[in-house]
């Protein structure tokens, strides 16, 4: 049920919102997520995210199972995207539609605290200046917010 | 066995991706990172530190003490970063 994409190009969040409920009179919430690429002050360039291939849409896939199987939700999509992205360009989606607003909220936050703890992705940051940093150190805030869904999967 | 690299662990490692054949003697994910550290230099950097290093057999995240068991790929890679 789920739909899971990993890929460079950008995407139309909107759409992919809207496509959840399209033709369906089962729907009362859609919730979506859209993380965005920030520019830490003006210091950040472009991020670069690498991805391990074919394992990112499998974890991926494997946290909307989980969703699924905790609420009863109607559809559930997710894309996550790879290579340069610009300060103010789209990283990250997450979509979620059910009948009532609280699993749909809750099923969209969790997917996102799985999506950043165990979907093989790496960012580093190429600076205004034009240093490449380091890669991303992984947030303990992070792992403590995957945590509180219980050690499922 | 097929082993891939992503982020520093790639870097540091200067490869992608190898063909590895470890002795008989490496039988878990923390036996194999023990020994690749063991090769030289850039594993050495790499390796350094094996609790930073997270693994997966065949795609699948995978602890230190699990069994290689005949996995066909094994990655290496930091604590995940994207989202």
């Amino acid at each position: 049920m789920a739909t899971v994409r990993v890929q460079r190009e950008d995407f139309d969040a909107g759409a992919e919102a809207a496509a959840l409920a399209h033709g369906r009179r089962d729907v009362g919430a859609v919730v979506s997520f859209v993380g965005y690429c920030r520019d830490e002050g003006g210091r950040l360039a472009v991020l670069e995210l690498e991805h391990y291939p074919g394992m990112a849409e499998a974890e991926m896939a494997r946290a909307a199972r989980e969703a699924e199987a905790r609420w009863p939700l109607i559809g559930v999509t997710a894309i996550h995207r790879f290579g340069k992205i610009a300060p103010g360009e789209q990283i990250v989606c997450v979509a979620v539609a059910a009948a009532h607003r609280g699993e749909a909220f809750a099923a969209a936050e969790m997917l996102m605290d799985f999506l950043k703890t165990r979907a093989p992705f790496w960012k580093r940051a190429i600076r205004a200046d034009g240093v490449i940093e380091g890669w991303a150190e992984a947030r303990g805030a992070d792992d403590s917010a995957a945590a509180r869904w219980g050690a499922a999967g | 066995m097929k082993a891939v690299y992503f982020a520093w662990v790639r870097e540091r490692v200067g490869k992608a991706e190898e063909e590895l054949e470890p002795p008989s003697t490496v039988t878990t994910v923390g036996d194999l990172i023990a020994w690749l550290a063991g090769r030289g230099e850039g594993y050495a950097h790499a390796f350094e530190k094996p609790s930073t290093i997270r693994a997966a057999l065949d795609k699948v995240h995978a602890r230190h003490e699990a069994p290689l068991a005949g996995a066909i790929e094994v990655a290496f890679f930091p604590p995940m970063t994207g989202g």
